[in-house]
């Protein structure tokens, strides 16, 4: 199991909003294949899939605000 | 450090957006670091991820009827207009070999709109949570001695930017309005989403200038703003 977690994104950014899920929960992805589009301040920016596997779980969604830190999503790892 | 400069000229706005990914798609793959891509485009409104359509405020088919065209790209921010009149600069930039820091990027991105306005005598503006360049109506120029009682209140854009990021990699970026007679198309949007006014380099200075001479100075001021924080 593999936690995707909201990365450092510079100083003074906190949080970030969900714009676009790539993947359905239960859908199978592979590495480095874009998974989330988030948003802060004019920027959008994305974060790749950290492994192989099937997206179990997604715990924020497209307009959910999410801080530094916290898990976006589960991946359980093929 | 390989950075690489391309002007497309007057281009619709379709192709630079392929361009700039092509560029993105070299970057990428490290067969260099860096590019600035200038231009301008015919009329065009782009609607970002923050995007509403209740903002633009004609329907599709007039905007047709006009000759402009629409599109919903994957930048931050709302709707947009471009036209032959602004400058336009996307920075194709792998923040790897700066600082991955977007706001810092932003920021930077601003103060290098600043520095290019004051050659002008221009007194660029920035507001907190009002990503851009804005101008103090009340005193635009620096020569200006005319103090704002309402500072902030009569603010004006003259530059809009919005980013997208890819696995660190930077594209779209920034535009600049600079002929006076290319602020017509704004009324047909809400520019940002928001009620508010936009101005242009030639308004405020009251002189003519020529977006060729304008893309040299932004070239150097670009260099200026970004080489101080590449990594070693």
């Amino acid at each position: 199991m593999t936690k995707v977690i909201l990365p450092e994104l510079g100083e003074g950014i906190k949080k970030a909003t969900v714009s676009y899920w790539y993947f359905k929960e239960g859908e199978k992805i592979n590495e480095k294949d874009d998974l989330v589009e988030l948003t802060t301040d004019k920027a959008t920016f994305n974060l790749p899939s950290p492994c192989l596997g099937m997206l179990s779980e997604i715990f924020f969604h497209e307009g959910d605000e999410v801080n530094v830190g916290e898990v976006l999503a589960i991946i359980e790892e093929s | 450090m390989d950075f690489r400069i391309f002007n497309l000229g007057l281009v619709d706005f379709k192709k630079a957006w392929q361009f700039q990914k092509e560029i993105f798609r070299e970057i990428k793959n490290n067969y260099f670091n860096g590019a600035l891509i200038l231009c301008q485009h015919y009329p065009v409104i782009t609607v970002g991820r923050q995007g509403r359509q209740e903002n633009i405020k004609v329907p599709l088919p007039e905007l047709k009827n006009r000759g402009i065209l629409m599109y919903e790209i994957e930048r931050g921010g709302d709707v947009t207009y471009h036209g032959p009149g602004q400058l336009i600069a996307y920075p194709v930039f792998n923040l790897n070999y700066f600082k991955k820091d977007i706001h810092l990027f932003l920021r930077q991105l601003e103060e290098l709109v600043i520095d290019l306005l004051s050659d002008f005598g221009i007194n660029g503006l920035r507001y907190k949570g009002l990503t851009g360049v804005w101008i103090d109506k009340s005193r635009p120029l620096y020569s200006n001695v005319c103090e704002s009682i309402e500072k902030g209140r009569d603010k004006q854009k003259i530059a809009s930017i919005g980013i997208a990021i890819r696995n660190w990699i930077t594209f779209h970026g920034l535009s600049i309005n600079v002929k006076k007679d290319d602020l017509d198309n704004f009324r047909l949007i809400k520019p940002c989403g928001m009620d508010i006014e936009m101005t242009s380099l030639e308004t405020v200075s009251g002189k003519d200038i020529e977006i060729g001479h304008l893309k040299e100075v932004f070239i150097h001021k670009f260099q200026d703003t970004f080489l101080w924080y590449r990594k070693a």
